[in-house]
């Protein structure tokens, strides 16, 4: 299990992933060393899986981001396996959640302006199969989003 | 905005699947000498395409076994209960993620908890007690997956 030490070297990767071994070791109170083992131990077991980077889509000229709830047919067995096997296909596709509840999938999609959302929607999400009802949300603003676990 | 080519294309994808790969590493893999693939990597940086980095940490194993999406609709609007909301919600620990959306629900919250008893206890003390908040719709995470998304 955890003890104290790996969680307060969680909770600093966290908040500063890129942080040097060296700095987190001082903030942690143990040597450089030590803090090297710690992290590598929680890698080998599995806690940690590794540090990406994060790619900023407006950077990049895409500026709408707008979730599909969608529910299923559920009455065909191959429902679920089908409609998210074509719906990775799409590239615009950047998150794929499924659910227990009112909705049984989420995708996050991005796009360029309404009018290429509009063309995305209509070539390449209406023509997914099994779809039985589809919501979409439109993201305003992300109040918070630094995704910190408290550990 | 920027132009990508090719290779900065396959430079985001590396990274975006393992941040801590230095540039000479990345400049191994795509043919580049350590000295280009640190100059892509660092204008990719200064345009913001790159920016930061996130931790990508295992939720069951760190005792996280339930993660519920809510959708909240405000009961009262008004500039000043979007506020007093925003500002409570953000004070939540398990709350991870707040977005406004616009549509069926005003937010969408992406909340962590240790079990499904764990989970009521936050939804009955925190976020049912959110200044203004009405109607709540809650889907369990059953899985996710991210894609690398349209890099090209």
């Amino acid at each position: 299990m955890l003890d104290d030490i790996d969680r307060r070297l969680l909770r600093q990767l966290q908040a500063a992933p890129d942080l040097p071994t060296k700095e987190l070791a001082d903030l942690a109170n143990i040597s450089a060393a030590s803090c090297w083992r710690r992290i590598e131990k929680l890698h080998e077991r599995g806690v940690l899986l590794g540090r990406r980077a994060i790619i900023n889509w407006r950077a990049l000229g895409y500026e709408v981001e707008v979730s599909l709830r969608i529910t299923l047919d559920k009455t065909q067995t191959q429902a679920f396996d089908e409609f998210l096997a074509t719906a990775r296909e799409i590239p615009e596709v950047i998150e794929i959640q499924t659910f227990l509840g009112q909705v049984d999938v989420r995708l996050s999609v991005l796009a360029r302006d309404m009018g290429h959302y509009q063309t995305i929607y209509r070539s390449k999400i209406l023509t997914l199969p099994h779809i039985a009802d589809i919501e979409a949300l439109m993201q305003v603003a992300e109040i918070k989003s630094a995704q910190g676990l408290p550990i | 905005m920027i132009n990508l080519d090719d290779t900065d294309r396959n430079i985001l994808r590396a990274l975006a699947d393992d941040a801590t790969l230095s540039a000479g590493e990345i400049g191994r893999r795509l043919g580049l000498s350590q000295s280009a693939s640190w100059r892509r990597i660092k204008r990719l940086q200064d345009s913001d395409v790159l920016s930061g980095q996130r931790l990508d940490l295992d939720l069951q194993k760190l005792g996280f076994g339930v993660t519920v999406f809510l959708g909240i609709k405000l009961a009262t609007k008004g500039r000043v209960s979007l506020d007093d909301f925003e500002r409570a919600v953000i004070a939540i620990p398990e709350v991870q993620t707040v977005q406004h959306v616009l549509g069926l629900y005003d937010y969408r919250l992406r909340v962590v908890a240790r079990d499904i008893s764990d989970f009521e206890r936050i939804l009955r003390r925190r976020v049912m007690t959110l200044p203004g908040v009405g109607n709540v719709e809650a889907n369990v995470l059953l899985s996710e997956e991210r894609l690398i998304g349209p890099i090209g």
